[in-house]
């Protein structure tokens, strides 16, 4: 496929390693005289030069066939909200990919439809939380192959969740509820399944949803 | 009335001025709180130091309420984004964004956002000027 990246730092230099050891079709534009001429000893034609927020460097760059994908990875989230609007509105670029550098910055890339982004310190708070748990979530089995975990969370009387039925609670995405166990017996979960203080819900999740979660079952 | 303007350098506080000489409350928002020099001696509105794409400093500056938003940062793309929270978000009415690029201009502005070229009007005014001068220079030579 044909991929053309904004922003040629440490990101978008080894994506385009990677890309090209895969037989991709790969231009990266950078900005900066300095980190041109690295980038050029190395990618050679495959790296234009220019501001890739500017439409003529982008149609130097071939936006116009359109790319199969454009990512978007410069160190300013203005340049790459601007660039994933151009790529897709103007050229119909069927895929981007954006960096969020400042989490802040993510709730602008979702307002303005600019998706799947890629956040470093999201990424990071994410496995923090999956390494070192907060000890209210039990982790009771991990699903490496799928990616997916199973844990259990006990219900308190201070829980948002608690005297709500399931259906009523906004699931985060990439989270379910299974089953919920009360007085020794457990029974599958349904939307009418209402929640009290003492129940232990099981729920099965992707990694990095601890947080959301939490919020959901345990937190105001 | 009221207007929010983001950026306070010489076009963001001079239309500032213009829009508090024309009786409409104004909050002016700028990263560097020497900014405010800008407004003169005695800028008797609010200023807030803070970034535009904070979603804090808009809330703060009134961007729930305000008629009118007008984004005059240093920076195109950062205009261009201030801008579009503005009007989607915030649902401002009036969100008037001002782009030195006039390709980047033009696109957006085909987007639905109010895009001001400062480049485009000098581009415009500079050729109309260099056009008038030759028609004087040939009319008076036909005298």
């Amino acid at each position: 496929m044909y991929v053309l990246i904004a922003g040629g730092g440490k990101v978008g230099a080894n994506v385009t390693r990677s890309l090209l050891r895969q037989n991709h079709e790969v231009t990266i534009i950078e900005q900066r005289s300095e980190r041109f001429h690295v980038l050029e000893e190395e990618f050679d034609y495959r790296v234009q030069r220019g501001d890739a927020t500017e439409l003529h460097v982008l149609e130097r760059a071939g936006i116009g066939r359109p790319p199969d994908l454009v990512l978007a990875v410069t160190g300013d989230d203005e340049d790459n909200i601007v660039i994933c609007e151009i790529a897709q509105k103007r050229y119909l670029a069927p895929k981007v990919i954006a960096r969020v550098n400042d989490p802040r910055n993510q709730t602008h890339f979702d307002l303005l439809g600019v998706a799947p982004t890629v956040c470093a310190t999201s990424s990071i708070m994410a496995l923090i939380e999956h390494e070192v748990p907060e000890s209210d979530i039990i982790r009771l089995l991990q699903l490496r192959d799928d990616e997916l975990e199973i844990v259990e969370v006990p219900i308190g009387a201070d829980s948002p969740s608690s005297g709500k039925r399931i259906e009523q609670l906004k699931m985060p995405d990439g989270t379910r509820v299974i089953s919920v166990a009360r007085e020794g017996r457990s029974e599958i979960a349904t939307g009418s399944t209402k929640l009290a203080p003492g129940d232990r819900v099981l729920a099965i999740l992707q990694p990095g949803c601890e947080a959301e979660l939490r919020r959901v079952l345990l937190k105001h | 009335m009221k207007a929010i303007i983001i950026g306070c350098g010489r076009t963001g506080s001079s239309v500032a001025r213009h829009l508090h000489d024309a009786a409409w409350e104004v909050v002016v928002v700028d990263e560097d709180e020497e900014a405010l020099s800008n407004l003169g001696a005695r800028w008797p509105g609010r200023f807030i130091v803070g970034h535009g794409l904070d979603i804090d400093v808009l809330v703060e500056s009134g961007a729930e309420s305000a008629d009118a938003v007008v984004v005059s940062t240093d920076g195109d793309n950062t205009n261009i984004v201030i801008g579009l929270i503005a009007q989607r978000r915030f649902h401002v009415e009036r969100v008037v964004v001002r782009v030195l690029d006039p390709a980047r201009a033009a696109f957006f502005a085909e987007r639905g956002l109010h895009t001001v070229c400062p480049t485009s009007i000098a581009i415009g005014a500079l050729t109309e000027a260099a056009l008038v001068s030759e028609t004087v220079s040939t009319e008076g030579a036909s005298i």
